[in-house]
């Protein structure tokens, strides 16, 4: 095998290669959470976040404005502190709002943010107040029970 | 170092695992000389040489390369040693991904930084000593048992080594390859002033070429002599080696209990 | 017959504790003597060519099929619960984290590592490895490091173009033959691959992969009895060991990956 010739194989399959790495990358997948320099933290606190996972996405009218960063335990509340990490070009009013949401029946949960009237903007480290917990399946069939066995009680 | 002896070992032991393969062997080789290490198969000759090319370390003696003791260089002088050396395998051992060209070039582009053009007329040169010149762009698997071995050669030679070993390179020759062998290792160490040391089995080939010649047996020389001395000597094995007698010191017959005795005759039981 | 066991027990035991003992040594040298593999690199991509072009094909097609039959085997699963649209997700992850390493590993492993394996026995039994020693040049250095070197380059470029085909064939079947619809193939996908957690991952683990099939397959060669059943009883132990090898270091790896994820 000539020399060359063994060369520029090698080099066609190196491009593939670094083409199919750059391909998995950008196309199949996204880079990470958006880096630390472009972001600002916020904390919400939780009584119950469900089946939420750090990375799940935070969306605000549907749009992926961050991710979640953290999930821990408050045991001084007895409360899930999530820490937000939201892209920068995104600013919400103070009083902002986060729910855990689940994307149809089955899906993935992600944090719904709906922006306040304040006119002041969360900042790096801020404090989301008004927060909703995650809907818990069992719960809502419970009430429903409950509701349906109040309805057929004898007056 | 101005004395004439290349090669020197000392009372050289040696042993796979508790299995001695050599038990004290003295040998010298002068500058100059084709010598010849005779003995029937497994007795030790090649492992003999691989003593010399350093590959394995004398248990007891010492093995003298050039006035350097192989047992007490380390891996760097052990390799320096060995650019001085070259060797022939059995079957030549050439690289099989490279041509014939490049299998003679290996050591000038390892060990040297020659240009491309001078490497090439040396390697030609070489190519040329062994008559293969127009074989240069072949490929090992394209040549001949006998080609493929005078290739090893013009490989062995290439870095000009002042000594070069022979591992059997009569076997399995046809009768002209094996004359042609044999002239090349008598010419080569005449013309390139090397010291030529030739493990083999071939008497009669090997008789026609060499000055000195050791005859090895159970890890010992039991003969030593010049060819002529060789031919007339009266010791019973080494005139059983060089007449190829099936029976004689080297028994026909692996040691075993008697024969009757293993056959069982007269015992027969159901 | 129970003694007879018993030692037979203990004889394999020692026996590989002195190969493994031999093994770490080899690897060790090998590390060692690396100059040669990068100060020569044309040494290097030569070997390239035969252990990463040469695997190119088998790696392709494999990874085109396999990401077809997971776009089907997924379609029908995903769509009794109305999630078609997690195809995407479905097929990049599972090749991304397991199947692109893993399956190219493999294939490398029998592709790539035997015939390493037996080039190399075949350059003991040939005394070729002998003759360079006595050359006064290192096998270890001119013949071995530049193998290894070219197995950890290409195995994940390979394990890259093996996942990249397979998302092309899942695409394929889900997108072009099925009719999940194509936005939400790409859009699902991409909001579930991260490329740290997953990508990198994936990467990590074909170069850890590449590291324990060439090493494995150039020590059988290396070890291997200088004969013609040596070198092909060793060519079997290398695609048998590097197999297991592959399958058993992906399990540790994933554990610390991937754990606490999901």
């Amino acid at each position: 095998m000539n020399k060359t010739v063994l060369d520029f194989w090698v080099g066609l399959f190196v491009i593939a290669g670094i083409g199919a790495l750059l391909f998995l990358a950008l196309k199949v997948g996204s880079m990470s959470t958006v880096n630390s320099s472009d972001s600002y933290e916020v904390i919400a606190d939780f009584q119950n976040i469900g089946g939420l996972k750090p990375r799940a996405p935070v969306k605000s009218a549907g749009v992926v404005v961050g991710r979640v960063a953290d999930i821990r335990f408050d045991n001084e509340k007895y409360e899930a502190a999530v820490t937000l990490r939201l892209d920068k070009r995104y600013a919400f009013p103070k009083d902002t709002s986060a729910a855990i949401m689940t994307s149809g029946l089955l899906g993935e949960q992600y944090v719904g943010l709906e922006a306040g009237g304040d006119s002041q903007k969360l900042k790096d480290k801020d404090r989301i107040l008004i927060t909703q917990d995650a809907v818990v399946l069992e719960n809502l069939i419970g009430q429903f029970l409950y509701g349906k066995a109040q309805e057929g009680a004898p007056k | 170092m101005q004395n004439d002896i290349l090669v020197e070992i000392e009372d050289a032991v040696f042993g796979y695992g508790a299995r001695p393969v050599l038990k004290g062997i003295n040998l010298t080789a002068k500058r100059g000389q084709v010598v010849a290490i005779m003995g029937s198969s497994g007795c030790g000759k090649t492992t003999l040489l691989r003593l010399i090319g350093g590959q394995i370390k004398a248990g007891q003696g010492t093995v003298r390369v050039a006035g350097e003791s192989l047992g007490e260089l380390d891996r760097a002088g052990l390799y320096r040693v060995r650019r001085k050396m070259g060797m022939l395998f059995q079957f030549g051992a050439l690289f099989t991904d490279m041509s014939v060209f490049d299998n003679v070039a290996f050591q000038l582009r390892e060990h040297t930084d020659l240009p491309e053009n001078v490497i090439r007329d040396l390697v030609l040169m070489k190519l040329h000593a062994v008559g293969l010149r127009g074989a240069a762009h072949l490929m090992p698997a394209e040549l001949s048992g006998g080609m493929a071995r005078r290739v090893a050669l013009a490989r062995a030679i290439a870095l000009e080594p002042s000594l070069v070993m022979y591992d059997e390179p009569f076997a399995g020759l046809d009768p002209i390859s094996l004359g042609v062998t044999g002239n090349l290792i008598r010419r080569l160490t005449d013309t390139l002033g090397l010291t030529s040391l030739v493990v083999t089995h071939d008497v009669q080939e090997s008789l026609k070429i060499v000055d000195y010649v050791y005859f090895v047996s159970e890890g010992v020389i039991v003969a030593e002599g010049t060819a002529a001395e060789i031919r007339a000597s009266g010791l019973p094995y080494v005139h059983q080696f060089v007449h190829g007698e099936s029976d004689g010191p080297v028994p026909f017959h692996y040691p075993a209990p008697p024969y009757v005795d293993d056959l069982r005759l007269g015992v027969r039981s159901a | 017959m129970l003694k007879q066991a018993i030692e037979n027990l203990g004889n394999h035991t020692i026996q590989g504790v002195w190969r493994i003992g031999f093994a770490s040594r080899f690897f060790l040298s090998m590390l060692l003597h690396s100059g040669t593999a990068f100060r020569r690199f044309g040494l290097t991509i030569r070997e390239m060519y035969f252990t990463g072009v040469l695997s190119l094909i088998i790696i392709l097609v494999s990874g085109l099929f396999v990401g077809m039959v997971l776009g089907l085997q997924g379609y029908e699963t995903l769509q009794r619960y109305g999630s078609e649209s997690a195809l995407g997700t479905l097929v990049a992850l599972s090749l991304v984290r397991e199947l692109g390493p893993v399956l190219a590993g493999l294939l490398f492993a029998s592709r790539a590592g035997s015939a390493i394996t037996a080039e190399i026995g075949l350059m003991k039994a040939t005394e070729q490895l002998s003759a360079m020693e006595m050359m006064a040049v290192d096998p270890i250095a001119r013949v071995v490091a530049p193998r290894f070197w070219a197995g950890v380059i290409s195995m994940p470029l390979l394990a890259a173009l093996f996942s990249a085909m397979g998302v092309l064939g899942g695409y394929l079947v889900g997108v072009k033959l099925i009719g999940v619809d194509e936005g939400t193939f790409w859009s699902q996908m991409q909001g579930a691959v991260d490329f740290e957690q997953d990508i990198l991952n994936g990467v990590i683990k074909s170069v850890v992969f590449g590291i324990a099939v060439t090493t494995i397959a150039l020590f059988e060669g290396y070890d291997a009895p200088p004969t013609a059943e040596g070198v092909s009883g060793a060519t079997t132990r290398t695609v048998v060991t590097s197999s297991l090898v592959v399958l058993a270091l992906d399990f540790i790896l994933t554990a610390f990956m991937f754990r606490g994820l999901n």
